[in-house]
């Protein structure tokens, strides 16, 4: 298999973006991913997006923003596994890639989700989760994220604060993001005094409805090597280190642990061995934080704390920019947004502006590896990336 | 010549039902909804209280305060609702009746959503001007509902305010107006429907806030004129917040705002809401005093008014009910169940 670089991202300011359709904002991200890497054409391309049936009732996603970048008749594939869409669309294209089937792929993500009422968003969402088992019982996300943090809270001893000092810290972060949808500051007593969503959870411990879209260009090392052209030329390379997929029960109720990521655990694992290091060598991850307690939950999962010790996390500075491991530095999905299908792309944009350097005020200092996690439903899907910043000629790798 | 205002009141019926008391129903957080709609109670109309009714109640103030004149020299009545109690048949020709205004009048009912007080203000006014007809009445009402559970239900609430315009002693001369109107539909009602419908959160921004603040921009553009230059200000209501958010975007104070803001504990009596918070400004007001009144329908448009008080109006603030007095005098708390019976919602065996 070929080692394979990230060269190019795009991604524009996401929020209620009522103005555009869900073909324009897809298409502004992916032309710019693809004037970014400086490329005039890419081989294949692949767009991860949860529902485009039920937000805007249009699927065939992959022929048509194929014909709308004007690439046609490249290959486009539609990649779908709920939240965790956009990350595994951009696994597809790593391993084709990598295989040796396309040289230069398109990675993308989308959702359009503002165009329906909250009722139809929360049902789309809900897709997401287990129709027969779960939803017929009238179980929604935040429920069910409400009854994990729940079980956490009773035997770890997690508390109301420390879930909503997670928000604290992607707002604080996302303040930073000229492209997040909130840019604003909250207070741990704003979260825990906003409205009351799924008991524990408030409105101000979920992240948002969103419209957005992310892209990346991949290519292998070799060839991201060799170009020379373009405002690439002068930037470190981007590796992806390790690329990790892992699937756990599609309903909650089945789990052996009902606050334990058994799928984030066992992709992290796979992940770390494929690039060789531990969580130690991480210099910053982007998690999936669909609700503050899905943060605690990860970062345990991902092992960048121990099993049960992740509510502390964020209040004591440990996940914030400037602490041991940030956590989330483009705000998260929290303050970011949570365009289902695009959220896993963003994750990587982040990962890679933190490599290149390009994080300006949130930039994590001398970044070298960085991992993103990126998840569908309560977690039964997950696709884990470890990245690494290669500085050009750096170990005679040059040609 | 000038024209202007020449005899205004408002009627709010007595019944209330505080947040609480919804949210109890429906399993809701109230203080969130009280802190997140800046609304503790809204106005509830009895069983034999309608548009029409509190539209008669309005315009008998109005007429009060003009001193009395005939009401046949009234030339039109313009009533603004969207909950007209009848689908086909006018609500203007029973208010005529009873005040006294038939049979040598024109009446038209209107209908934009929360707007259609304030377009029925601007036509009876525009009338007068243009010479048509001497005296025109133009009233705002509304008994609107919110579906049971619908955020809406902890707000929409009831009430009237009714202007008589004219060119004798008038009482606010009318110094400028200005509409803006796009076609963006946040919030709608087909027929045969009971409840309205709305679209989240795009009843904020692309709508609320851009055609108030665009009304509001442009009025005062047209003018010349700056929040500075206002002793008043009163925009539509539709909750607490909204309001009070597009008066500092505009960089109107709070003392400026606050004596027109009913919704706290009125709830959006939708085509009465501007009018009526216009009706307890001149209250209180003082000769001079300039108003600016920015009203809002969705669909979606705003009107705008400059009014400026005459010496006149010392004379007149006493001589009906006022707006305030009505909103704090003596309410009737009422419970969930009397409320649904009052409403409609739920109804007795024989009359289903």
């Amino acid at each position: 298999m070929r080692d394979v670089a990230v060269i190019g991202v795009g991604m524009n300011r996401w929020g209620e973006l009522w103005e555009k359709s869900h073909r324009d904002i897809w298409t502004e991200a992916a032309l710019e991913a693809v004037a970014d890497a400086g490329v005039d054409r890419v081989d294949a391309m692949y767009v991860g997006c949860m529902s485009g049936g039920l937000f805007v009732g249009q699927e065939h996603l992959g022929a048509m923003l194929a014909e709308q970048l004007g690439m046609g008749p490249i290959p486009g594939t539609r990649v779908e596994s709920a939240c965790a869409s956009g990350g595994l669309a951009f696994r597809q294209a790593v391993l084709a890639v990598a295989a040796g089937e396309h040289d230069v792929v398109l990675a993308s993500g989308v959702e359009k989700m503002t165009d329906v009422d909250g009722g139809a968003a929360t049902y789309a969402l809900s897709t997401a989760a287990d129709q027969e088992y779960e939803c017929y019982h009238g179980i929604t996300f935040p429920g069910l994220y409400a009854m994990m943090a729940r079980v956490h809270m009773h035997r770890y001893g997690t508390t109301r604060k420390e879930l909503a000092e997670v928000a604290v810290k992607n707002h604080a972060h996302g303040s930073m993001n000229p492209l997040a949808q909130f840019q604003g500051k909250v207070t741990a007593e704003q979260v825990m005094e906003s409205v009351l969503v799924a008991d524990p959870l408030r409105i101000l411990d979920c992240s948002p409805i969103t419209d957005g879209a992310a892209a990346v260009v991949v290519a292998s090392l070799d060839a991201a090597k060799r170009m020379k052209g373009g405002a690439g030329a002068a930037r470190p390379l981007v590796r992806v280190a390790a690329s990790a997929h892992a699937t756990d029960s599609m309903a909650l109720h089945d789990r052996d642990d009902l606050c334990w990521l058994g799928a984030t655990a066992k992709a992290a694992e796979i992940a770390y061995k494929k690039a060789g290091i531990g969580p130690e060598k991480l210099s910053f991850v982007e998690v999936h934080d669909c609700f503050t307690i899905a943060e605690i939950m990860v970062i345990e999962a991902l092992g960048l704390v121990e099993r049960g010790k992740g509510g502390g996390a964020a209040a004591s500075g440990l996940t914030a920019l400037g602490g041991k491991i940030p956590v989330n530095t483009s705000g998260g999905l929290k303050s970011k947004g949570h365009p289902v299908g695009a959220t896993g792309v963003a994750q990587i944009r982040e990962a890679v502006l933190q490599l290149r350097g390009e994080a300006a005020d949130r930039q994590v200092k001398g970044a070298r590896y960085g991992l993103t996690q990126n998840m569908g439903g309560t977690g039964a899907s997950t696709v884990v990336h470890i990245f690494e910043r290669i500085e050009r000629g750096q170990g005679g790798m040059e040609r | 010549m000038e024209v202007g205002i020449v005899g205004y009141g408002a009627y709010i019926p007595r019944h209330r039902i505080k947040v609480e008391e919804i949210a109890k129903v429906w399993g809701a957080d109230a203080p969130s909804y009280k802190r997140g709609l800046m609304l503790r109670e809204k106005s509830v109309p009895t069983p034999d209280q309608d548009t029409i009714t509190m539209s008669v109640e309005a315009a008998r103030h109005a007429l009060r305060r003009a001193g009395g004149i005939d009401p046949a020299r009234i030339g039109a009545i313009y009533i603004g609702s969207e909950s007209h109690p009848y689908a086909v048949k006018p609500s203007g020709t029973v208010v005529a009746e009873a005040l006294g205004a038939t049979p040598e009048i024109h009446c038209a009912d209107l209908e934009f959503a929360c707007k259609a007080g304030s377009e029925g203000m601007f036509i009876a006014l525009s009338l007068v001007k243009a010479g048509q007809v001497e005296y025109a009445l133009g009233i705002g009402a509304d008994t609107s509902q919110g579906a049971p559970g619908d955020a809406l239900e902890y707000s929409a609430s009831a009430g009237a305010a009714a202007y008589l315009f004219g060119k004798e002693k008038i009482l606010a001369v009318c110094e400028d107006t200005y509409s803006f109107m796009t076609d963006t539909p946040d919030f709608w009602r087909r027929e045969y429907q009971f409840y309205p419908r709305h679209a989240g959160r795009f009843t904020g921004e692309p709508a609320y806030f851009k055609h108030i603040l665009g009304c509001a921009h442009g009025i005062m553009k047209k003018s010349g004129t700056k929040p500075a230059d206002f002793r008043w200000a009163v925009f539509h209501q539709p909750n607490g917040k909204f309001p009070m958010r597009a008066a500092a975007e505009l960089g109107f104070p709070k003392e400026k705002v606050e004596q027109g803001w009913l919704c706290p504990t009125l709830g959006n009596t939708y085509s009465g809401s501007s009018p009526m918070g216009l009706s307890a400004i001149l209250d209180v007001a003082a000769p001079g005093d300039r108003i600016l009144m920015v009203s809002y329908g969705s669909g979606s448009g705003s009107d705008g008014f400059i009014w400026r008080v005459t010496d006149r109006i010392k004379d007149v603030q006493k001589v009906a009910p006022q707006t305030r007095q009505q909103l704090d005098d003596h309410p009737i708390y009422i419970d969930y169940g009397t409320y649904a019976k009052y409403r409609g919602k739920i109804r007795k065996l024989a009359e289903a």
